[in-house]
């Protein structure tokens, strides 16, 4: 059984290795191809699955050695799988997402002439993002936490002769390089340390206490804050979230399956996989909750202003990662929620994404909410599937969303102290800015007046709006026909709709299937370890002002969007509104500091090499040349000045044997 | 006679020589002082041949002379051919030879 | 006597240059074929020497040893250990891709140009090089080192100085000259580097007696040849100068830009990713061997300069405006990373470093070759003169990608791992170093992404509209470097096998041990 945990990566690298290779004459099936493979993945991730559900909790563990990998004196890095319930829990988001956003790109990019690569890269990213999951050691998870990277760059410039394209893809990359700094520091920790990167000894299992409880705080805090560094980088965390928002340039199937549901949390499985570290650094863990606090405020307020349907979605993400990352923080009264609402936050997050790609779909691409408008009569499967993601992510009671987020506000507080009540505080708040955009969005998409009549959809003030045409790519000829003219909203095909009403299956029920009983928690136990939190108030209180708060939300975005109609041209808005359109200026405090001041320095020491280093050497050379262009004027040609020379020369030689004679 | 006189005459015939080159611009004359040059070494060579009585000084004017033959030989040579591409034997005229 | 395979690897692409100069004029095409056969045949020679080799047998293996100059104790030895042997197979592998890759750069001119291109001479001069480059990695004498390690100037300067890009931005005149200015900073930098070496090797005949690399380490092992510490420094320093000037380490390094700036692609491709090897090489084999204290006296001297040369070599490259300044900087700071990981002393750091001089051969020559076929398309170096190629090439686009990627070691390509064993080699004898070092992967990062962009994506400008996608030939040159990355990135255990045993040699020299993880000690 062990053996298919390779399988499981090897089928999509293998789509993604014919896909690229492969060339033109794929053209034709390569859609198929690429879904069929992750499908395969998927299947092959519910036999293991069911195979673990047949083990005793404390055995499901499986573990894969494939080969030695680097071995050198004293550093020794394996090729090794280990599959436990928390990877189990991934490798079935991931491709299970994966296969529905596969079968969904197959009718969103049908009028793409770069298909085939499209589908190449989306089976590289499931391999990359499974290899991260399943690696059974922190070298070989680097190497699946830069796949996705790459797959993340690779897909976000997708339509890369657009500029912004381009420049969205290379600063993701760069972002989360930086991040990818933290995690080489903290594996060059955990070697000089501990001597090994493996989960095994190094985190421990059921029969051994693994080596991180031997070392000390301060070395546990700095691998902690170093891993802290990767995950800020990878899930999009302050002060590292830059490039989430930029990265909604790549295709919607892409931001709801890597930008949403599954590449953007690998920090949160990397935190949560490190457990052991961070249980024994109560500083770093601190950090952990303090980053994560301010992120799901920062992304919530980012998401209200946004006009771009997809950034505020992206706001939206960054914030939910923002209550993952938090609930990972709390140690083991944390673990399990955080993945709970990373599981539910996987469905309903990558639905509310495909229902925008459908709506875009439908609008000739146009993403500027306020060009939509009464959408809801000609999309209603998009409308409904997106009404049930919006229901969950806002935690109306009895959906997904409540369950998980409702246990972390739970947790938070459960936290104790000043910081209980703070953590707790922000999440509340949270809840209630959530509720807030999200309503906005809702209103703004699916309600009120058709604003899209009579507009043309692309108009040069809208601060985001993409040139519809371009969109799609060069081959979307049918869109550039219709593009300058009114669009004619219309349902998407089945091949489309299908993955989301799956989807929207999973946000409505997922999180009280995972809460029955606990049964996820006790799933998770033997991986994350478990201890029940017990709240200063009850639980039953944080519940309720969950609820309460959620309601307020809701209520003021229906004040401010539903009963008023909404502006077509952008409001100038309050400063808060304006910074927070602005990304809160994180972008302008990067360009003027690190990009200005990167440009500066380089142009300074490409003068410094050509005038400083390289001068002192051509000025030696130049002296030197210049002494003998002196010297060379002595040589004139003339046979007499020379013969007068010799004489001269013999003379005083001459002159001077007689002199020293003479003394 | 006392063979001082001779060394008299060598350095006489040497500055005359050395005189030569340095102001004459006809190569051929200039060559002319050249071996002027050698031939007052020559004398004096051997009038110190003579004044320490050993055959030293006599042996190495017959290199000497030797050597000049053969520099003739070459320097005519030289001069004969500069002369046919520059149609003058003036040495100031080759003064090609400079960096 | 066993069959003398080191000189015949050695002295195959020497015959093979004299063969392909005396290939008469008229037959360039014949001159080609007959230099590429001659790199195969030194290619398959190598790869005996691999299969002959045995890891973890005596430290030189295949040794030959014959008298040369009697009276100055100068001998005639070869010998290759671990190191030694990949380094060997990466030459030899490389050439038959550069030979290839320059398939018509030295084809004569249109007419009307009065330049002479002797086509001959580029291929005989490439293989000259190579016979010398494998001869000095081959040679356990000093004297014997110093001679080709000398001597490959010679053939270098030609190809640097005879044989530029087809076409230049500011036409052929001024591209004369700066080749030439090119061409002559190079020999004068590595002629003044030599001499000091020189100078230094007479200074070790003096005080030891003779130019033997294994007597002279043994007895400095066994204490039975004892320098005084001053003298030890200043001999090392005189071997390290040289060898830095060649690798090249900042601030000695501004020659590489010029040389491969002003080179065609194949021959920019020789310098950084063979010529070079021989000074980081030579660090590994004579520095640390001969000069043991003297070299431990100098590390942190020397770590300085290596991490100056990573991050700077990394600042200059993003500040570049032409593609091939741009590599060659991305080179300089590769350079840093290599001798950062031999001066570290730790096993992860040698052989690391040794890894990496063998993965930054091969990636260089993927992305600077493709580079190469770039710019002949186009017949401009300058990155603004680029754009959107992505969209009407994009195999070459794809090829070019891949080797950026495996410039700023992205895991899963070869010089991830041999970067990672340098940085955690590194790190666990000097953290702060390793941690300024690890910068150097984003700005590597930095650099190779704004390449890409500026020159691949975006808008098609209409000078690239027509450009045609990679050839055959070209496709030939590039997919089998790409295949090496990634099987080298996956699977390095080939290499690692047989340079391990080297390394670990190499620092009983030293007499360095490991620093032992702290938790594990303590247990």
């Amino acid at each position: 059984m062990e053996n298919l945990i390779a399988l499981l990566i090897a089928a999509p690298l293998l789509g993604a290795a014919v896909l690229l290779v492969g060339g033109r004459r794929l053209d034709a099936v390569g859609h198929w191809i690429g879904t069929v493979l992750a499908a395969v993945s998927f299947v092959l991730g519910l036999v293991l699955f069911a195979d673990l559900l047949g083990k005793d909790a404390e055995d499901r563990t499986l573990t894969q050695h494939l080969f030695s990998w680097i071995p050198v004196e004293g550093f020794h890095a394996d090729v090794a799988f280990q599959l436990d319930q928390l990877s189990m829990t991934f490798v079935l988001l991931i491709t299970g997402v994966g296969s529905l956003i596969h079968l969904y790109s197959v009718g969103y990019m049908e009028h793409d002439e770069r298909r085939r690569r499209f589908f190449g890269y989306l089976n590289l990213f499931l391999a990359a993002m499974l290899l991260l999951v399943l690696a059974d050691n922190y070298l070989l998870l680097y190497v699946g936490w830069e796949g996705v990277g790459l797959a993340s760059y690779l897909l976000i410039g997708f339509w890369q002769h657009k500029p912004s394209a381009a420049t969205a893809a290379k600063k993701a990359f760069l972002v989360n390089r930086v991040g990818d700094m933290g995690l080489s520091i903290a594996i060059m920790l955990m070697f000089t340390t501990f001597g090994t990167f493996a989960f095994g000894p190094l985190l421990g299992t059921h029969e051994q206490a693994g080596l991180a409880g031997d070392a000390t705080e301060g070395q546990l805090t700095a691998i902690g804050l170093m891993l802290l560094l990767a995950a800020c980088g990878k899930s999009a965390q302050v002060p590292l979230q830059s490039w989430l928002g930029d990265a909604m340039e790549g295709p919607t199937p892409v931001s709801a399956l890597i930008h949403a549901a599954t590449m953007v949390t690998a920090g949160v499985y990397l935190i949560v996989r490190s457990g052991a570290i961070f249980d024994a650094a109560p500083d770093a863990q601190l950090v952990v909750t303090i980053v994560g606090a301010v992120t799901l405020l920062f992304g919530a307020i980012v998401g209200c202003a946004k006009d771009d349907i997809k950034k505020a979605l992206a706001g939206s993400t960054m914030s939910q990662i923002g209550y993952m990352v938090l609930a990972a923080g709390l140690g083991p009264i944390g673990y399990a929620f955080a993945i709970m609402h990373l599981v539910t936050h996987g469905f309903f997050k990558a639905g509310l994404f495909l229902g925008a790609g459908s709506v875009m779909h439908g609008m000739n691409d146009e993403v500027d909410m306020r060009k939509y408008g009464g959408l809801r009569k000609y999309m209603p499967i998009t409308f409904i599937t997106f009404g049930l993601g919006y229901l969950a992510i806002i935690g109306f009671p009895g959906l997904s969303g409540f369950f998980s987020k409702d246990k972390i506000i739970e947790a938070a507080f459960a936290k104790g102290g000043t910081e209980g009540w703070i953590l707790g505080g922000c999440a509340l708040l949270g809840a209630a800015i959530t509720a807030y955009y999200m309503t906005r969005v809702m209103l703004m998409t699916f309600f009120g007046e058709e604003r899209w009549r009579n507009q043309p959809t692309r108009s040069p003030e809208a601060p985001s709006a993409e040139p519809a045409a371009e969109h799609h790519g060069e081959a979307a000829s049918d869109h550039v026909a219709t593009a300058t003219g009114e669009p004619h909203p219309h349902e998407s095909p089945k091949v489309m709709t299908i993955p989301m009403i799956v989807l929207a299956i999973g946000s409505v029920f997922a999180g009280g299937f995972f809460s029955i009983g606990e049964r996820f928690v006790h799933w998770l136990e033997p991986v994350t370890g478990y201890e029940h939190g017990h709240p200063p108030v009850s639980a039953l209180t944080v519940t309720l002002s969950t609820v309460a708060v959620m309601v307020i939300g809701v209520g003021i975005a229906y004040a401010q969007y539903g009963r008023r109609p909404v502006p077509v041209v952008v409001p100038r808005g309050s400063l808060l509104t304006r910074a927070a359109r602005r990304d809160l200026l994180q972008d302008d405090f990067n360009h003027v500091v690190l990009v200005r001041g990167g440009e500066h320095l380089t142009r300074s020491l490409v003068y410094v090499d050509h005038t400083l280093v390289d001068g002192v050497v051509n000025g030696t050379a130049a002296s030197v040349g210049g002494l003998s262009g002196r010297m060379r004027k002595l040589q004139n040609g003339f046979a007499r000045s020379y013969a007068v020379s010799m004489f001269g020369g013999a003379a005083v030689l001459i002159a001077a044997t007689l002199l020293m004679r003479a003394v | 006679m006392n063979p001082v006189n001779y060394l008299y005459l060598a350095a006489l015939l040497f500055t005359i020589g050395a005189t030569g080159v340095l102001i004459r611009r006809n190569a051929i004359v200039v060559f002319m002082c050249i071996e002027l040059m050698l031939n007052a070494c020559n004398l004096a060579l051997v009038a110190f041949s003579r004044m320490h009585g050993n055959l030293d000084g006599q042996i190495i004017a017959f290199f000497t002379m030797v050597v000049a033959a053969a520099e003739v030989v070459v320097g005519l040579a030289i001069i004969v051919s500069l002369f046919r591409s520059r149609h003058s034997a003036s040495v100031d005229d080759a003064s090609l030879m400079k960096l | 006597m066993s069959f003398p395979l080191l000189t015949a690897t050695a002295v195959l692409p020497a015959i093979g240059a004299i063969a392909t100069a005396a290939v008469p004029a008229a037959r360039r095409n014949a001159a080609k074929s007959l230099a590429l056969l001659f790199s195969l045949a030194t290619l398959v020679l190598a790869i005996v020497v691999l299969v002959r080799f045995d890891p973890d047998g005596a430290r030189y293996q295949l040794t030959e040893s014959h008298s040369w100059i009697a009276d100055f104790g100068v001998r005639y030895e070869l010998g290759v250990d671990g190191i030694a042997v990949a380094l060997i197979a990466l030459t030899a592998l490389l050439i038959p891709f550069i030979i290839l890759a320059g398939w018509h750069d030295a084809d004569p001119l249109e007419t009307g140009s009065k330049r002479w291109r002797p086509t001959q001479g580029f291929f005989a001069l490439i293989l000259a090089v190579e016979a010398m480059v494998i001869l000095s990695f081959e040679a356990t004498d000093v004297f014997l080192f110093y001679i080709f390690f000398e001597a490959m100037l010679i053939p270098m300067y030609f190809l640097i100085g005879g044989f530029g890009d087809r076409a230049h931005e500011h036409g052929e005149e001024t591209a004369s000259t700066q080749r030439s200015y090119a061409a002559v900073k190079f020999l004068l930098y590595n002629l003044v580097g030599g001499l000091i070496m020189l100078a230094a090797v007479i200074g070790l005949y003096v005080v030891a007696g003779n130019f033997s690399l294994t007597e002279i380490a043994e007895a400095r092992a066994n204490g039975s040849l004892d320098m005084a510490t001053n003298t030890e420094r200043w001999l090392f320093l005189g071997f390290f100068f040289a060898f830095a000037v060649k690798a090249p380490l900042w601030p000695l390094h501004t020659w590489l830009p010029n040389a491969m700036g002003e080179a065609t692609a194949p021959v920019a491709v020789l310098i950084t990713a063979v010529v070079d090897k021989v000074g980081t090489f030579a660090m590994l084999r004579f520095c640390l061997q001969l000069f043991p204290e003297a070299s431990k006296w100098a590390t942190p001297a020397i770590l300085v300069l290596a991490l100056i040369s990573i991050i700077y070599g990394a600042l200059l490259a993003v500040g570049q405006r032409d593609i091939k300044r741009l590599v060659a900087y991305a080179s300089i700071s590769h350079f840093g990373f290599i001798i950062m990981g031999i001066f570290a002393m730790t096993s992860q750091g040698q052989s690391g470093a040794t890894l990496y001089m063998v993965n930054h051969g091969i990636s260089t020559a993927a992305l600077m070759l493709v580079a190469g076929f770039l710019i002949s398309r186009r017949g401009s170096r300058l990155i603004a003169d680029y754009g959107g190629v992505q969209k009407v090439a994009p195999v070459l686009a794809g090829t070019f990608l891949i080797g950026g990627l495996a410039t700023l070691s992205l895991p899963g390509l070869a010089p991830f791992v041999s970067e990672f064993l340098v940085l955690v080699g590194t790190f666990a004898r000097y953290p702060a170093i390793g941690i300024i070092a690890t910068f150097g992967i984003v700005l590597a990062a930095l650099y190779t992404l704004v390449l890409y962009q500026r020159t691949m994506t975006g808008p098609v400008k209409p000078e690239v509209s027509a450009m045609p996608d990679l050839r055959a030939r070209e496709l030939v040159v590039v997919a089998p470097l790409i295949v090496l990355l990634i099987f080298l990135g996956v699977y390095p255990k080939p290499v690692t096998d047989i340079v391990d045993p080297a390394v670990k040699q190499t620092l009983s020299d030293v007499q360095k041990k490991d620093p032992q993880p702290e938790v594990e000690a303590a247990k």
